[in-house]
């Protein structure tokens, strides 16, 4: 027995060398981008945008671009009513300028004559296509990723969905939202909202009044979806909020992972992305959700950059369920975001796996929610937390034991890792039990990159740049280890061209 | 190969070195015993270029090359190496990539291919069995969790990698028990070559049991107070350091 357990070694460690080395090839993507934003560049291209401003009209419209039934119409107005009420939330420890909802687009398409998405790839414009490319996401199958099935989103349309055929043979749907509002309006009838209820909260709000299109994921009872599902979001046009919604469903036993990933122009501008995610686990069903967040973050004086206010909720609904979220933040003037997990089934599982960085003048609070309902549940959280420059990090979290939820657990460990004078980390961990079963710890620690550790680097003759990146890495390395090998190799090779002229 | 000429250096504001000269010749183990404070983890950190050590005067030859003039990562390039006192820890970063990062760095520097990890693999394995060091060695985080004696053999198992040609041990020695000790000399000794030198840093002469120096100096004070061969060093361990001052 024991010589196959020393091969098995041998190859984890040539994994995770190889992993690096890949890491490594993609320094010539960070060499190219240097101290830019290489995702920075916008499309030309012609596009259809409703005029700037939010009334019940422009919701009527939206909806009647996108051919929907009456009950959605009825749903985004109700919506559009109860956010008109609410007030933007201050709680956060962010400083958020005043967003001006009427400057803003919440509708636009890239392609005039064809409002819904197109049906096959070959109707797609070659100009986004060409887009795609330059972000390193060829729509076209045969240079696809392999083994991923991507679903992407440009502004407000979704304009392409690959793979859709092989994973019709095992029954797994994934579709853009609007598609799945054609073709399967009892699916997304029913859940819709169940999970992030329309009134939920104010960014929640916003985005079930007007929100465009996104991804949809139905995973029938006992399916292990074959390909990691995949999700890529553009924000092009000028002054335009992008509002996107996906919800995933997971039927019995079924497995999915499906990852999302961003970017937008660098414009001058602050522009709006209020999602809403919403994942369903029934019994024994799991679901892995993993998010690379790059979008623009503004320049070195902070002008620009997305305001990211987005709310991702779980419901472990069934028994042995198990919701993973995991995120690698690096982009974003503002990030307020608490991907969260209630866990209603009985020995449902909700983990939380975070990296977030910020540099120059961002701003993210950032952090999760367990919601403990059933008996024997159990939560992780590992936050980590890397500031940079003159930005603020934050981490929020919350674990709430509920009376009924014997036996709950939770383990929340949160680092901080502080890269200069300037910048500054807070954690704000809140507990509330009301079971005297529960058992809930929590660690934190807050660091700087020591002196001594970049002298024993430089030592060895690595550089200060690399010794940066080598020890950021290390820290992140218990999320890293998290997400699927191509999204790892791409947050790694995203962490360093954040940390760029991180030093002095 | 090392000629240091009347160095004189601060250590915070303090003034540690007053006027220290040394040479080491290709080849020769120089030990370097003496009190506390009396400023050998400082030569070693002047040599190799840290940070918190500031020279004030004099000169260090290295190679032909001004020593002093070179950034830190650059001398490692060139072939210096500290295997430091107290060796730092880095969280969740494997030995074996730290090292490889570091070997390619240097490489790189001097104008030589990268490594990649296949090649590099096979050499780590080959060393680490030469060295009769633990193979696990190679997977755990850079010093985290190692005892002060796993940390010292990992110091010389990174020398024997990255192959310096001057090698300084900052008491590389202290706290090690017998079999240790017998490894990291074991360490030192597959290393010795007719082209590299050694600095060994000591308190105690038993090391020098192990690794027979051809020279042995005496620090005190800021400066090379006496120089020897091997027996200078059995007569401190008899008297201490106490008759030097008359
Ligand atoms: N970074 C530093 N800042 C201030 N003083 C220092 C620093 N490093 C060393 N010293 C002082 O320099 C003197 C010599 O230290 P050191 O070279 O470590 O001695 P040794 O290694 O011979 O015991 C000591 O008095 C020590 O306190
Ligand atoms: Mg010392």
């Amino acid at each position: 027995m024991k010589p196959e357990v020393a091969s098995i070694q041998v190859e984890i460690t040539m994994n995770e060398d190889s992993l690096e080395e890949k890491a490594e090839e993609n320094k010539v993507v960070k060499d190219r981008a240097k101290q830019t934003y290489k995702e920075g560049f916008s499309t030309d291209i012609e596009a259809f945008t409703i005029p700037p401003g939010l009334d019940e009209d422009t919701i009527r419209l939206i909806s009647s671009k996108k051919d929907e039934p009456q009950w959605l119409l009825d749903y985004r107005l109700d919506a559009f009513r109860k956010w008109q009420s609410m007030d933007t939330p201050e709680w956060a420890k962010l400083n958020i300028p005043e967003i001006d909802f009427q400057a803003i687009s919440y509708y636009s398409s890239p392609n005039a004559t064809n409002e819904n998405a197109p049906k096959s790839l070959d109707e797609v414009d070659p100009k986004l296509i060409e887009t795609y490319d330059k972000l390193g996401v060829p729509l076209h199958e045969r240079e696809r990723l392999a083994g991923v099935a991507v679903d992407v989103v440009f502004d407000s349309v979704s304009v392409g969905t690959t793979f859709k055929a092989e994973l019709k043979k095992v029954g797994v749907i994934f579709s853009s939202f609007s598609e799945a509002v054609q073709d399967h309006p009892e699916l997304v009838q029913k859940y819709l909202g169940t999970v992030v209820p329309a009134g939920d909260n104010y960014f929640a709000a916003l985005n079930a009044a007007v929100f465009s299109d996104g991804s949809f994921v139905y995973i029938p009872k006992g399916v292990r979806c074959p390909m990691e599902l995949s999700t890529y979001f553009r924000i092009n046009a000028i002054n335009t909020g992008q509002f996107e919604r996906t919800l995933i469903i997971a039927e019995d036993g079924a497995y999915v992972s499906y990852l999302e990933g961003c970017t937008a122009p660098m414009r001058d501008e602050n522009q709006l992305h209020a999602a809403v995610v919403e994942l369903v686990a029934k019994d024994d069903a799991k679901i892995k959700y993993s998010t690379v967040q790059n979008w623009y973050p503004g320049d070195e004086d902070g002008k620009g950059g997305i305001y990211n206010f987005v709310t991702k909720r779980g419901n472990c609904l069934g028994k042995n369920s198990k919701i993973s979220w995991t995120q690698v933040e690096t982009g974003s003037a503002i990030t307020w975001k608490y991907p969260s997990c209630i866990l209603r089934g009985d020995n449902s599982s909700g983990e939380f796996y975070s990296v977030a960085l910020t540099n120059n003048h961002q701003q993210a609070d950032t952090g999760t929610k367990m919601i403990h309902l059933g008996k024997n549940t159990k939560s992780t959280v590992i936050s980590k937390g890397i500031s940079v420059g003159k930005s603020q990090n934050a981490y929020r979290g919350l674990v709430r034991v509920a009376k009924k939820a014997d036996h709950a657990r939770n383990f929340t460990q949160c680092d901080s890792l502080l890269i200069g004078k300037a910048c500054a980390a807070h954690t704000f961990p809140y507990t509330e039990s009301a079971n005297m079963t529960a058992k809930l710890e929590h660690e934190a620690t807050t660091s700087k990159i020591s002196e001594d550790q970049l002298n024993y680097c430089l030592q060895r003759g690595i550089t200060e740049e690399d010794a940066i990146s080598l020890i950021v890495d290390g820290f992140c390395k218990e999320v890293f280890k998290e997400l699927p090998m191509e999204f790892a190799v791409e947050a790694k090779a995203l962490l360093d061209i954040s940390l760029e002229g991180a030093i002095g | 190969m090392l000629k240091i000429d009347h160095v004189f250096a601060n250590a915070g504001e303090k003034e540690i070195l007053k006027g220290l000269s040394l040479e080491v010749k290709p080849g020769e183990v120089h030990a370097i015993m003496g009190p506390n404070g009396a400023g050998k983890s400082t030569l070693g950190n002047l040599l190799a270029g840290m940070p918190y050590v500031e020279p004030q005067g004099g000169s260090v030859e290295y190679m032909g090359q001004d020593l002093l003039s070179l950034e830190p990562e650059e001398r490692a390039a060139v072939g210096v190496f500290l295997a430091f006192q107290y060796p730092v820890e880095i969280p969740g970063v494997n030995n074996m990539y730290f090292l490889r990062t570091a070997l390619n760095a240097q490489r790189k520097y001097r104008g030589e291919e990268p490594m990649d990890s296949a090649q590099f693999l096979r050499m780590v394995k080959q060393k680490i069995k030469d060295m009769n060091m633990r193979d696990d060695l190679l997977k755990r985080p850079v010093n985290v969790g190692f005892s002060g004696g796993e940390k010292k053999r990992n110091e010389v198992f990174q020398m024997g990698v990255l192959e310096p040609k001057l090698a300084i041990l900052d008491e590389t020695d202290s706290g090690l028990d017998i079999d240790a000790l017998k490894i990291v000399a074991d360490g030192v000794n597959q290393l010795r070559s007719p082209d590299r030198s050694f600095i060994i840093i000591t308190h105690y002469q038993r090391l020098l049991d192990y690794i027979e120096p051809d020279f042995v100096h005496v620090l005190a004070d800021g400066k090379i107070v006496k120089s020897g061969d091997k027996n200078l060093a059995l007569e401190l361990e008899e008297q201490g350091y106490g008759w030097l001052n008359n």
